[in-house]
């Protein structure tokens, strides 16, 4: 396994299974491969489409590599083993779409609350319901947001192309593990069966990040302390002999229940939310276009955002300033940055594959720009023009 | 044999700051834990070694009442998050503590799936009609006829019998117990820590404050009795014609066998791999 230790042969491993170089792969493999360079060596998963190639690609790579592929009884198995066996110190990851992600949201509050990096991937596909189970659509921007109960924070990437894929998988193990929390990859259904060219890199190029482990004694004492100053502790694996208890009742900073005390509870959950909070700027990241000098500002996000950046050109060429603002950390969104880039913005429009949710996250920094969504669904994603008309419109 | 006294057993296992425990005068839950601590200390287990897991309910708090490592989890879940720990640390040993309403209802489907796989876990199952912390709810192991808060007048639906499921689904030990039979359900527990695969001991467990209350049975005694009333030893159930038997509970030992448990079918898995496709070690 990828864990501290046995990077040598790992990356011996890797760059004989697969050289570098340029492949023709469909999204969902490229997660895949992303997070076997990132070191995830246990997958828990539950068939679902438009996801299914992930677990087909783990299940038959992962035992090259001394990893684990389990299919459990069902979503809500899946992420429980996840989390089982990412306190005995591996990265974990699963996949699944919607209707999957809804019975894992349960699970996922668990994470949360204990504080288990791990990674969760969601192949958005049209609902409510089983919908038009087998198209892509960008309806899962809030369940990722707050789809579990209670007051939580949560980080989500969005990855835009099949390479990006790769990439953003990677970067979501790195915040999963820098951070001990769990982060989601919320990918579409048209993306994941999409194929295209991909650079796969030298494993020994692709920075990979692990967990704070306890130094001492008296680190591994706090398991949901503060002892490091950064509201991230070490995390004491089972079968190292600190005795953790980890629950998702309310705890002390020792890890033992304490469920009446008020004082606990806040702090306890504050400290999760200043832990992603007072790390925002690394984990946020997005893509700009043409926004040095703009009119008209176009927010989108995943599949979405490649016709709308192929609107924009054309925009361009017919003499409209327009750009466009890609968030691909989509939780926490980079509303500072919108906020910044809406000064002297005279109309943004939204593109997306629902009937406008990215909208209102925007909506929070838009104090007086007018807004329009762009938005399609049925399974079938933006087309350039489609795009392009509404520009014009607002032009 | 068992001679150390419950102190010392308590003082050697238990965490000092969460005493005392939440359970009621007359639970049978402690009992049960008492006999599970006494098996390990029986037979000499590494602490560092055992990982104790739950889900939700009175039964499932035990983790955070033991000084091990534990993963007090979501309700009924306890086994899917098991599975996790034991494939990917396979020299931990995993004791769940689960009720009848965790491991029966919403548990069910982790518990059938759980043992189909074999998974390497010892469930201490605490089964009392009920469910306890939520104020006396009826549970699908209630016998016809007892009540419950949500069966005021008395369940009409047939119970699960979890034991007779444990082996249907291929359980490589299950026995069941009530807490009354101590020697027989600690020398259950510790044939259960030592098997490789699934393990189940169920322990029907007195629950006076939620159940016997509303079933004319106040105390522990009258609950211990009752337990009496209506277990039946396996060796005598089988010379007893089936409606004898009817609201009957059998006891006794109704798995013992040895199929290789997941972990080690596991790196078998891994092992077949290697060889079919010529990879190299």
């Amino acid at each position: 396994m990828i864990i501290r230790g046995d990077e040598p042969e790992q990356i011996r491993l890797l760059k004989k299974l697969y050289r570098p170089g340029n492949y023709f792969m469909q999204g969902n493999e490229a997660v895949a491969y992303g997070a076997l360079f990132a070191g995830c060596r246990f997958y828990a998963g539950y068939p679902i489409t438009p996801s299914s190639e992930i677990a087909e690609t783990m299940a038959r790579e992962l035992p090259k590599l001394r990893g684990y592929y389990l299919q459990m009884e069902d979503e809500i198995g899946s992420i429980a083993a996840m989390i089982g066996a990412s306190w005995t110190g591996f990265k974990v990851m699963t996949a699944t779409a919607g209707p999957g992600f809804s019975l894992m949201q349960e699970n996922l509050g668990y994470a949360v609350m204990t504080e288990t990096p791990l990674v969760l991937v969601d192949v958005q596909r049209s609902g409510p319901s089983t919908g038009q189970a087998t198209k892509g659509a960008q309806g899962d921007f809030f369940q990722a947001r707050w789809g579990t109960h209670g007051d939580h924070p949560i980080v989500a990437v969005s990855p835009v192309s099949v390479e990006d894929a790769f990439w953003e998988t990677v970067r979501a193990f790195n915040i999963a593990e820098k951070l001990r929390t769990p982060v989601i990859v919320l990918f579409d259904g048209v993306i994941a069966h999409t194929r295209e060219q991909i650079r796969i890199p030298d494993p020994e190029d692709v920075e990979i990040t692990y967990r704070r482990l306890p130094e001492n004694e008296e680190e591994a004492k706090l398991p949901f302390g503060d002892p490091c100053g950064d509201g991230v502790p070490p995390m004491p694996l089972f079968g190292h002999g600190y005795f953790t208890h980890v629950t998702g009742s309310t705890h002390k900073e020792n890890g033992l229940r304490d469920v009446y005390t008020p004082e606990v509870h806040d702090r306890l959950v504050r400290r999760i939310h200043r832990k992603i909070e007072s790390h925002e700027e690394e984990i946020q990241k997005w893509e700009e276009y043409f926004t040095e000098d703009m009119d008209i500002l176009i927010i989108s996000w995943g599949v979405s955002a490649r016709p709308s950046l192929g609107a924009v050109l054309r925009a361009r060429e017919e003499g409209i300033k327009a750009g466009l603002f890609v968030p691909k950390t989509v939780h926490p969104f980079p509303g500072k940055r919108v906020r910044e880039l809406l000064k002297g913005v005279r109309a943004v429009l939204v593109p997306e594959m629902n009937l406008g949710q990215l909208i209102l996250e925007v909506q929070r920094y838009a104090d007086d720009v007018p807004l329009r969504g762009v938005n399609k669904i049925g399974g079938v994603p933006l087309r350039v023009d489609e795009i392009l008309r509404e520009i014009r419109g607002v032009a | 044999m068992y001679l150390k006294s419950a102190y010392e057993i308590r003082n050697k296992y238990l965490r000092k700051d969460m005493l005392p425990t939440i359970f009621c005068p007359g639970c049978g839950i402690g009992s049960a834990l008492q006999y599970t601590l006494r098996a390990i200390d029986d037979l000499k287990l590494n602490p560092d070694e055992i990982v104790w897991v739950s889900g939700i309910g009175c039964s499932s708090r035990v983790p955070g009442f033991v000084n091990f490592d534990g993963l007090h989890t979501t309700h009924g879940r306890a086994l899917a998050f098991a599975t996790g720990i034991k494939l990917a640390n396979p020299d931990l040993k995993i004791i769940a503590f689960m009720g009848d309403g965790d491991a029966a209802a919403i548990g069910g489907n982790h518990f059938i799936h759980a043992i189909r796989r074999n998974l390497d876990v010892t469930v201490i199952l605490i089964n009392n009609f009920t469910y306890g912390m939520t104020g006396g709810q009826v549970a699908p192991t209630a016998l016809k006829g007892l009540k419950g808060t949500t069966a005021p007048y008395g369940q009409f639906e047939n119970p699960f019998d979890i034991a007779q499921l444990a082996v249907a689904a291929g359980a490589n030990y299950v026995a069941r117990w009530s807490v009354f039979n101590y020697l027989q359900g600690i020398n259950s527990i510790k044939k259960a820590l030592q098997k490789e695969g699934f393990s189940l001991v169920e322990f029907l467990s007195p629950c006076p404050v939620s159940f016997g209350r509303r079933n004319r049975m106040k105390t522990a005694p009258e609950l211990l009795r009752w337990y009496q009333k209506i277990t039946v030893p396996l060796a005598k159930a089988k010379k007893m014609p089936p409606e004898e038997l009817e609201g009957k509970i059998v006891i006794g030992e109704f798995a013992d066998r040895d199929r290789p448990g997941l972990a080690r079918e596991y790196e078998e898995y891994k092992k077949r791999a290697k060889k079919m496709m010529g990879w190299e070690g």
